[in-house]
């Protein structure tokens, strides 16, 4: 047995398969991967969405081995997988409508269960608005009854897929097609805030975990434990998005990264309601750093700065690192 | 078997013959007797395998029985009132999808003024929504339609409401013919789904369909409901083969052979009605009844057959268009294109007020004399309207319209004349 292989070593922040026995190896550096959200879809270039999609949606399959059914919120996943007669989906998958895909794999479960088919495994999935905003009572009932459904949400942070509004997911200060970056308090208000995860673990579900599409080995470990896991389930999962952020295409993986490092998304796994492990901040980095290269941000620094818009984000992320405790003591002084 | 039970029951136990795989449960009155009676009949495991799911709210019921019946389940559900309109965007979602779920409509009025009480307004509200619209008379026939609508449904991969008036039909003791389990799975064969989310093979269900195709997958809505119009009386055909009673079908006339005058109505007021013609009748007057069974697909050839040798045609509805009038009748004139017919439109019985055989049987005599208004409304107590009208031309600040109604009828605020 020899020590446990951090992905770092590998000199880059990516996969890093060389490195493993082949067991270790991720889905995607598998020939036999499922390509469930195969190749050709219209997704915009740089999209986390889609990169996190296929990740967790390719582990999910292979978890169980291939007996798995996807429902989707309406939202870009649903708008460009699907522009019928092409879909990009290779296991079966059904939109019904914005606000219910929660309820939607409530039902599926329901099916198979009756059937005698609880092998067959299913995922419901939606962007933030179709999670923590108009899907949020059925998911909330699918937590509390612990219907056997994975829900994942791709959180970007804003309505991507009708032109860059505020959703509840949306950052202070972030500018939107609806928190403009205008008047005295340009872009969203500071308000209390809407953690879905940690609302997932206070309905004491089996697994909640939230993810980066900055490490995608991790999001495809935790599909995978999810998967082991009857009951409700919640993947909370960071994706950025070039358009509505103001990133460049090429920063996807970098800004996913950079919210992890900063704070100001801590990547965590929780059971029944407890937090059960964190990933650590490797180099901690000021929120500036994550918050300078998003144009979306641009109003709180150049000409008319607001540096004390930037201190109250920074003390969110100071207060997720002493939350969470995602800094090792030795480093956190 | 004959039993003597509340109407909710008989649904209940009548749903649970036809072997649903996944039932969706919300309360709201009247119909939560049903879920409850279903609630029962599955924890007690007399209905296994069966799923029975509480869910928080109807937009989630008609959302999980979308999930369920999308891969493959029988599924039923049932809602009222603001149940109906809270799960609307699911219920076009089913019918634009095309997946066969039955649920029970206890018709209720919508508020505001919130009211529990019995009107058509909830299941008209829907009207357009591509569902199937079966309205029973009695609770033998509601009970009926919930087994002939499985069928149906099934058949054409559609989904089907049966609507029943709440509280009168579902929460009166009547006695009904349950029937056994064999027959009811001789006649009502196991779900085959035309489309299923199967990892066996994989299917895309819910794509966005641009302006290339979508008004043709909205035509094949229409189609299918055009199919239903022959499919409904021939499926309730079978049914009174089988159960020797008649239930369903899309029309039904009551001495309507001479009549001069007819009468249009939905739901269990047809009961009324008949009492009320009968005594009519007795007086020498030519007049009968025709009740629609099914409200969609509306069947119009089949009404206007009915009425074409009538003098004049009374739409007697629980229903109303606000500025225009009557619902049932904008589809009864349709029916009646080029006849020229004497029609009036009645509403009555909003929210609950009662329809008295005195009340019918002096409307309709005025009708027969043609000296009813084109739309009347029966047992309008002008009184209280007229009072609010002045009290609003009078003050801009006039207040809350439903609380200075209720002031000024007192403390009696349920009238029955």
């Amino acid at each position: 047995m020899t020590a446990p292989i951090k992905f770092y070593q590998t000199g880059t922040f990516t996969v890093g398969n060389r490195l493993l026995s082949p067991e270790q190896r991720s889905v995607q550096s598998s020939l036999e991967r499922s390509n469930s959200l195969n190749s050709g879809h219209r997704a915009c270039q740089g999209c986390g969405e889609a990169l996190g999609a296929r990740y967790a949606v390719d582990a999910a399959m292979r978890a169980t081995d291939g007996q798995l059914i996807a429902a989707n919120a309406t939202g870009c996943l649903e708008v460009f997988s699907t522009p019928y007669p092409e879909t990009s989906w290779q296991l079966p998958w059904i939109h019904s409508l914005f606000g219910n895909a929660a309820a939607v794999g409530t039902g599926i479960a329901a099916a198979m269960k009756v059937k005698g088919r609880s092998n067959v495994r299913v995922i419901a999935q939606g962007g933030d608005g179709g999670t923590t905003d108009i899907g949020f009572g059925c998911l909330s009932g699918m937590f509390e009854r612990n219907d056997d459904v994975l829900y994942i949400c791709y959180d970007n942070e804003a309505y991507m897929n009708t032109g860059v509004q505020r959703s509840s997911a949306t950052p202070p200060a972030a500018r939107t097609a609806t928190t403009m970056a205008v008047g005295a308090e340009p872009g969203a208000l500071f308000g209390q805030g809407k953690n879905v995860p940690l609302i997932a673990m206070a309905h004491e579900i089996p697994y909640v975990a939230t993810a980066t599409v900055a490490d995608l080995r991790d999001l495809e470990a935790k599909v995978e434990r999810a998967m082991s896991i009857h009951g409700a389930r919640y993947l909370h999962i960071l994706v950025p998005c070039p358009l509505g952020w103001g990133a460049a295409s090429q920063d996807t993986i970098k800004l996913a990264r950079l919210a992890r490092e900063t704070g100001l998304f801590p990547v965590f796994e929780a059971v029944h309601g407890e937090v059960t492990a964190v990933t650590k901040i490797r180099q901690r980095v000021p929120v500036e750093e994550y918050l300078r290269p998003q144009k979306r941000f641009a109003h709180v620094f150049g000409a008319k700065a607001q540096p004390q818009v930037l201190q109250r984000i920074q003390a969110q992320a100071d207060r997720n690192i002493k939350r969470f405790g995602l800094l090792d003591l030795e480093m956190s002084s | 078997m004959q039993k003597q039970i509340e109407g909710s029951r008989a649904v209940a136990e009548a749903v649970a013959l036809c072997r649903p795989e996944v039932i969706c449960a919300y309360p709201i009155s009247p119909q939560t007797h049903i879920v409850e009676g279903l609630g029962e009949l599955v924890k007690s495991g007399e209905l296994n395998p069966c799923e029975f799911i509480n869910v928080e709210s109807e937009f989630a019921a008609m959302s999980v029985a979308i999930g369920a019946s999308a891969a493959g389940a029988r599924s039923y559900t049932a809602t009222a009132s603001q149940g109906l309109l809270f799960m609307a965007e699911a219920i076009y979602n089913a019918s634009g999808l095309g997946l066969p779920i039955v649920m029970t409509v206890a018709n209720r009025a919508i508020g505001a003024p919130i009211n529990i009480w019995n009107d058509h307004s909830d299941s008209m509200s829907q009207r357009d929504c591509g569902w199937i619209q079966l309205f029973a008379e009695s609770n033998q026939e509601a009970l009926d339609l919930h087994i002939q609508a499985f069928k149906l449904g099934e058949e054409l991969s559609m989904p089907v409401m049966v609507c029943m008036d709440g509280f009168i039909l579902t929460h009166a003791y009547e006695r009904v013919d349950m029937p056994a389990q064999n027959e009811v799975d001789a006649f009502l064969p196991v779900y085959e789904p035309r489309q299923v989310l199967d990892p066996a093979d994989p299917v895309s269900i819910g794509a966005m369909v641009g302006p290339e195709a979508f008004m043709e997958v909205r035509y094949l809505a229409h189609a299918k409901q055009t199919m239903a119009l022959e499919r409904i009386p021939e499926i309730a055909a079978e049914f009174a083969q089988r159960f020797g009673r008649n239930s369903g079908g899309l029309v039904r006339s009551y001495r309507c052979d001479d009549a001069e005058t007819i009468v249009v109505a939905l739901g269990s007021v047809l009961g009324t009605l008949k009492e009320t013609i009968d005594e009519l009748r007795n007086d020498g007057v030519k007049i009968g009844v025709l009740g629609i069974h099914s409200f969609r697909p509306f069947p119009l050839a089949a009404v206007r057959a009915a009425l074409q040798g009538a003098i004049r045609v009374v739409v007697l509805e629980k229903s109303f268009s606000v500025g225009l009038g009557g619902v049932v009748s904008t589809d009864v004139r349709l029916a009646l294109s080029g006849l020229h017919l004497h029609g009036y439109t009645v509403v009555a019985g909003l929210g609950g007020r009662a329809i008295t055989k005195a009340s019918l049987a002096r409307t309709l005599r005025e009708a027969v004399a043609d000296k009813l208004q084109p739309l009347t409304f029966m047992d309008l107590d002008w009184r209280i309207v007229n009072r609010q009208l002045e009290r609003e031309a009078a003050t801009r600040r006039s207040g809350p319209i439903a609380e200075n109604l209720l002031r000024d009828v007192g403390t009696v605020a349920s009238k029955v004349n």
